[in-house]
């Protein structure tokens, strides 16, 4: 039992990342219909610059408090640059301009870091908390209390903002936002920076468990695909509790079914994502579009 | 509208204001071309709607009706010009539109279902900043739609069309406008419904003096409210005058009114 609730929380703490790069996936989406493969990329990059930073000898809470904001300031740069020319074209364009900025992230991070891997700290203190029997790693409490917390602050700022109020009304009806008056570029521009925000907390997070290099995050970014699409693309509720259930059964299903093992622990994310398609298209908590013929 | 206005006054017309003290001129369009991509709906529409007046659009089906509301705010861009108090509104995107004091209660309302009825009338007020202004204004909304106030924290999407449409119209008051454009409110509602909504489109107009321009099937209910009227067919404004004036005119009333004289 005891051993079972140790492997529970671990994979809360490993869904809790999936989860802040899941809801970075759902935050653009929502606002553009954009679904940004490029995200964990965009993650992997900040997370680089967290590591510059660090490097240079700077504090780690405060590399980063600086990334982040970069990172916020990037993906506005994004939306404005590269996203607001293919605005409203075919699905299959955005798919290959996302595609396209996650080739070119991806190789800008190893021509200017190269592809060697490199150490990232741990914020959080080595040992474990002990409680009946079960021992649960510091880190993975701390990466629970800071997803925990993004997740709160982004849910004051939609609920009692006006930034918020307006973001979810461009989000509802663009038009009807433009109507009275909200700046819609700006206000997608900003969702794409915030987006770009949450993502980097999931690759500093990430990266002390795994090692900094530029293909950090596509294991990660599948797993967080499979997170969206069980909660629901357009439900940022759904990409966290999605995130966290995927962190738990990918975690559960690596250690007691044998034959999955740690080597097959990445197929659970695409059972997962195969298996709501076919039976809730529209995950746990997104809204079925039914349209009128 | 909280933000100073800024307009060129020296654009404004000469002798334009009245003897009354209301502007004549208040929404001048001129010679408006518009349309959507290389289908050209309105060829030319040249209308002045004085402060404080209700000024009803009629016309058939297709023919250009919510085109010439679209290209006031700036949803579809034009050809000509459209100035409200002076200030040149044609070219300008309808976020700039919607600053400068034009609210458009669009065709099927523009609700933002999932959001609450105070949300949505909030984000009517979104480009102003005087806190209390807003309050005060979603107190007088609520006075104007008593029914709103029974419903602030109810999903927008779960209202009636009746108090739907009131609570577009009431978005749109949130921004204190100094025109409002109504696309067809009557549409899809009951005649009672429909009826009441006019009267309370009537005491707005008179209690607060906001100009209103509205898109009409229903010409009866139109005519009753409004001061001056236009005929629009095929892109063309081809009757205008008095409300009075077009209720009595034959053509119209066989065409529109439903009966003949």
């Amino acid at each position: 039992m005891a051993d079972f609730v140790q492997q529970f929380v671990g994979g809360l703490g490993a869904g809790a990342i999936y989860a802040s790069l899941a809801l970075a996936l759902v935050l653009i989406y929502q606002f553009t219909g954009i679904v940004n493969f490029a995200q964990g990329e965009l993650a992997m990059f900040a997370t680089y610059i967290a590591w510059t930073f660090i490097d240079a000898g700077l504090p780690f809470w405060l590399a980063l408090v600086l990334t982040l904001a970069i990172s916020f300031v990037g993906g506005m740069l994004i939306e404005r640059v590269i996203i607001r020319p293919v605005e409203g074209a075919p699905e299959l364009t955005l798919v290959i301009v996302t595609v396209g900025l996650f080739i070119f992230v991806n190789a800008a991070a190893g021509w200017i870091w190269s592809f060697l891997i490199k150490d990232f700290p741990n914020p959080f203190p080595g040992g474990a908390l002990q409680a009946g029997g079960v021992s649960l790693a510091y880190s993975t409490l701390g990466v629970l209390a800071v997803v925990g917390g993004v997740m709160g602050l982004l849910y004051l700022m939609f609920r009692y903002t006006k930034i918020g109020l307006g973001m979810r009304a461009v989000a509802t009806n663009p038009e009807s936002a433009r109507l009275v008056g909200i700046r819609v570029g700006w206000t997608l521009a900003f969702g794409w920076g915030l987006a770009a925000l949450v993502g980097a907390v999931s690759g500093v997070l990430v990266a002390p468990l795994l090692f900094l290099e530029p293909n950090m995050m596509g294991g990660v970014l599948i797993y967080a695909f499979a997170a969206a699409t069980l909660g629901g693309f357009d439900s940022p509720l759904g990409a966290v509790v999605g995130g966290l259930i995927v962190g738990v059964a990918e975690t559960l299903a690596g250690s007691y079914v044998d034959f999955i093992g740690s080597d097959l622990k990445i197929g659970v994310p695409l059972a997962i994502i195969l298996g709501v398609l076919l039976l809730r298209p529209q995950g746990l908590f997104g809204r079925a579009v039914v349209e009128r013929a | 509208m909280s933000e100073p206005e800024n307009g060129p006054k020296a654009e404004e017309e000469q002798g334009a204001v009245s003897a009354a003290g209301g502007d004549r001129d208040f929404l001048v369009v001129d010679d408006l071309h518009a349309g959507y991509g290389a289908v050209r709906v309105l060829h030319g529409v040249s209308l002045r709607v004085g402060e404080g007046e209700i000024c009803a659009i009629l016309g058939p089906n297709g023919a250009g009706k919510t085109t010439l509301l679209r290209a006031l705010c700036g949803m579809v861009r034009g050809r000509g010009s459209v100035r409200l108090d002076g200030t040149t509104l044609s070219g300008r995107s309808p976020d700039t539109v919607a600053r400068r004091g034009v609210a458009h209660v669009p065709e099927g309302r523009g609700t933002f279902m999932p959001l609450t009825v105070e949300e949505n009338l909030r984000l009517g007020a979104y480009a102003r900043r005087n806190r209390a202004e807003v309050q005060a204004d979603l107190e007088r909304v609520y006075g104007h739609f008593p029914v709103l106030k029974e419903r602030v924290k109810q999903a927008a999407g779960s209202l009636s069309g009746g108090e739907q449409q009131m609570l577009a119209i009431g978005r749109a008051l949130m921004s204190r406008p100094r025109v409002l454009l109504l696309d067809e409110p009557s549409l899809g509602l009951a005649p009672m419904v429909t009826r009441e909504l006019f009267g309370i489109v009537r005491s707005i107009n008179q209690e607060e003096r906001t100009t209103v321009v509205v898109v009409e099937q229903n010409a009866h209910l139109a005519l009753d409210i409004a001061g001056q009227a236009h005929v629009l067919e095929s892109g063309r404004i081809v009757l205008s005058g008095s409300a009075g004036e077009i209720k009595a005119d034959e053509q119209v009333a066989q065409s529109y009114l439903g009966y003949r004289i």
